[in-house]
């Protein structure tokens, strides 16, 4: 939203630019740097890999952007992409179910979730941080007890693989999916009145009650919605795959989380645009590339990010504080 | 009243486009109460900013005690003996009252803290201000009057010299406030400055030795109370002559808009029965606490209602959400708009049009022209004053706030309108503003309920009023039988 005070620009492209100079700045130069390093970096074909490798990330991070932009946090993701990719394979594996029963039961399985999460934060009290958690670990339990603890491997079905690796016009199916779902997100939170509704609980949930907002059915939709993209990641990961892996995307809510952090999602709630998401995303993808580019410990990944997040934190705290003294 | 405590000389600062304070400056001396007095949005809170180093002036002295000073933090302030008792409490609720009065500053017995030495001198130190409370207790457990009172004892035991506070009786009661005056005077008679920020003009009278007021971020004079009359006060504040303070045509009584019929709910809200008629404005008074604003939450689905039943023009209305009450046009201007008015971060468009959106976003089609005809209907109708509607209201000043609140109302088009508090925290200019909307509203035949504390307003705007206490309403009375006995009679009512 409107964070400055100067009316709307009305080219969306110059809005876009204002809006999220500072981390385009922050890619462009990570990008530049790596091109430096390794000359292989700006090919189509690395960006395609790119683009794949973070698609995961990117389909969670529309989901645990709304809860954050609520004020809170959704924390199943990793747990939730393990539980429906084994539900699904295990469906057509070993029950013998069609394809498209066992895609609906691992996406359904993410909605049940999220659903959960939604009615209990709403109507119970208790923060989100502790009933997403304790979704993860029932999640988590319950993909491994559906695996007897090992790997599924698919050999019953032929096309479902095809559905995570297919490409059409060269692009992967999962970067065309992400671009859809970007967009969904996108005309949520612009073009809906759940939209308004999202940013206004998020920003003061008391005044949105005050204003006849619903806020119990809104978090109620919010987290559902995580919930499902969840297992619409696990469902494309295990297409990938070739199987469900209960043990797979341990911390893959940590990337979603930090994309949106990086791109102005405030930690405070309220405030969050698509497009700065989807920068964050890119940057996440950009530096687990980069890492395997030039030939540095992959594991190292997980230390560059953490600092990260805690330097986007910092800096939201920096902004909100400043916005603050303004108040007075 | 010779030695001079604090001087402030040609003050100045900006921020991001808008100069807060030009050329500002105030003199207090030792052992005097100076009230500082001022629209909102006339810098009273930003000068005294700059003296209780929450902010740095761009320009301009500061001299305590007849030195230069350099005041950078909150923590060079107190050094110099500078308290800053601000609006919101700002104690420890979990905390208790000797830990908050010790907070950063623990008494300890070697390497541990020390509760018993602690809860000893706390001890102390709340008897100076005359509190005879337990010091273990923890600060959420105390009313906010005694916990502006701990707050006063925390500020006498940091040795100050001056006092600054801001806006301190909007949550009292007046019991409370009468206490907190008392403290003041002996505050004062011990040779400690006070500076006094209030709205109220009545408090001004009663408490301060000296006004000094100010006006766009500028210093317009200081006038000794005595000898100056509330007129000159308000010409000083608003730089004109405020004729028709009270805007209000009586018209005769239209037909039965809202019926409630033996509401309870809660435990503040008892066997409550009311009506509201078209083109009339409706007073609840009572003392704080008495569950006025519960009992008009109530009716709206906001707060717990066991029993009784609400008709809004011959409709049941007793079952219907808060969404489907306000599309019937039964709307309700929360009591404290910060809290559950408005969504600070988002800008004033945002927020008027956060309840009417299903008027202009329709199937993913969001028409910005409709939007903007609707919040610029608004900002005009209510004369907010601000230069652009994408302005991040936390931005405006109180009374500005208050009209948008009002605005976002009137944009759902209501038949009926409950204010709640409608001129707290409001300047006078903006209070004259806001009771000629409500006249213009009535006019147009829309029913208002206006709940109130203040005396004057009620007994000048209503056409009838209930009086409230305990929960239960106590009684109604007619204009003709509004006098100030006849209605504290009736608020004062216990079981």
């Amino acid at each position: 939203m409107g964070k400055k005070d100067e009316m709307k620009a009305s080219n969306p492209f110059v809005h876009f630019f204002q809006e999220n100079m500072g981390i385009l700045v922050a890619l462009a130069a990570l990008c530049i740097f790596l091109e430096i390093m390794n000359q292989r970096f700006f090919t189509w074909s690395n960006w395609l890999t790119i683009l794949d490798n973070v698609s995961k990330t990117g389909f969670l991070a529309i989901g645990i952007m709304l809860c954050i932009m609520l004020g809170g946090i959704d924390l199943i993701a990793g747990a939730g992409i393990a539980c429906s990719g084994v539900l699904c394979i295990v469906c057509m594996e070993r029950w013998h179910l069609p394809m498209i029963v066992a895609i609906i039961a691992g996406l359904l399985v993410g909605l049940i979730a999220g659903m959960l999460n939604g009615i209990i934060i709403a109507y119970s009290g208790i923060h989100p941080f502790v009933v997403t958690l304790a979704m993860q670990s029932i999640l988590r339990g319950v993909a491994y007890l559906l695996a007897n603890a090992q790997p599924v491997p698919l050999y019953v079905n032929e096309f479902f693989p095809r559905i995570g690796i297919d490409r059409v016009f060269g692009i992967p199916l999962p970067i065309i999916y992400l671009i859809i779902l970007f967009f969904i997100q996108w005309l949520l939170l612009n073009k809906t009145k759940t939209g308004r509704y999202i940013y206004a609980v998020g920003g003061n949930e008391t005044a949105a009650r005050f204003s006849g907002i619903n806020v119990e059915k809104i978090k109620i939709l919010v987290w559902t919605f995580s919930g499902l993209l969840c297992a619409f990641a696990g469902v494309v990961l295990s297409a990938k795959l070739k199987s469900g892996q209960p043990s797979t995307s341990v911390g893959a809510e940590t990337d979603a989380i930090a994309s949106c952090v990086l791109g102005g999602t405030s930690m405070y709630g309220g405030t969050g645009r698509t497009s700065g998401m989807i920068i964050g995303v890119f940057i996440i993808g950009v530096i687990s590339n980069g890492l395997t580019l030039m030939h540095l410990d992959v594991n190292w990944q997980y230390v560059v990010k953490g600092v990260i997040i805690l330097v986007a934190v910092y800096s939201d705290m920096v902004r909100q504080r400043k916005s603050q003294a303004r108040k007075e | 009243m010779s030695d001079v405590l604090v001087q402030m000389t040609g003050i100045c600062k900006s921020f991001p486009g808008v100069k807060a304070l030009d050329n500002a400056q105030l003199t207090l001396h030792k052992g005097e109460i100076l009230g500082l007095l001022g629209e909102n949005g006339a810098g009273k809170s930003t000068l005294m900013n700059c003296l209780g180093g929450i902010y740095k002036q761009d320009e301009g002295t500061i001299e305590v005690d007849g030195q230069k000073v350099e005041i950078n933090t909150v923590h060079e302030a107190q050094q110099l003996g500078i308290a800053f008792i601000h609006q919101e409490i700002a104690l420890v609720p979990f905390l208790s009252v000797a830990e908050n009065i010790f907070l950063g500053r623990e008494r300890t017995t070697g390497r541990f803290v020390d509760q018993g030495k602690m809860r000893e001198e706390a001890k102390q130190w709340l008897q100076m201000v005359g509190l005879d409370i337990d010091p273990g207790t923890p600060v959420n457990q105390l009313s906010i009057g005694i916990q502006q009172m701990v707050e006063i004892a925390k500020a006498c035991s940091l040795n100050m010299k001056l006092m600054i506070m801001d806006e301190p009786t909007s949550s009292l009661s007046e019991r409370e406030v009468e206490s907190l005056f008392k403290m003041m005077r002996q505050l004062r008679d011990r040779g400690i400055g006070l500076i006094y920020i209030s709205h109220k003009l009545s408090e001004i009278f009663t408490i301060t030795d000296r006004v000094c007021v100010m006006r766009d971020g500028g210093y317009v004079g200081t006038i000794i109370t005595k000898e100056s009359e509330e007129a000159d006060l308000v010409r000083m504040m608003v730089g004109r002559e405020l004729t028709n303070y009270y805007t209000r045509n009586f018209l005769p009584k239209g037909d039965v808009l809202l019926k409630a019929e033996n509401i309870s709910g809660g435990k503040m809200v008892k066997d409550c029965s009311f009506e509201v008629h078209k083109g009339e404005i409706v007073g609840f008074y009572g003392l704080v606490g008495a569950g006025r604003s519960e009992l008009l939450k109530s009716v709206m689905g906001l707060y717990p209602r066991s029993s009784g039943k609400v008709t809004f023009q011959g409709k049941d209305i007793s079952k219907m959400s808060t969404l489907d009450i306000q599309k019937m046009g039964l709307c309700l201007v929360p009591e404290n708009r910060k809290l559950e008015g408005l969504i600070l971060k988002n800008t004033i468009a945002f927020n008027m049009s956060i309840s009417v959106v299903h008027k202009f976003i329709n199937a993913l089609h969001v028409s910005r022209k409709k939007e903007e005809e609707i919040v610029n209907k608004g900002v005009s109708s209510l004369d907010v004053k601000t230069p652009s509607i994408h302005q991040v209201v936390g931005n405006l000043s109180g009374g500005n706030q208050q009209k948008v609140v009002i605005a976002k109302w009137l944009a759902a088009e209501p038949k009926l309108l409950i204010m709640d508090e409608p001129t707290r925290g409001v300047d006078v200019g903006a209070k004259a503003e806001i009771y000629k909307i409500m006249n213009d509203l009535v006019q147009q035949g829309i029913g208002i309920v206006m709940i109130s504390s203040e005396m004057p307003e009620t007994v000048n705007m209503c056409d009838r009023m209930y009086v409230m206490s305990e929960g239960k309403i106590r009684g109604e009375l007619d204009k003709s039988e509004f006098t100030q006995e006849a209605i504290l009679n009736l608020a004062m009512v216990e079981d």
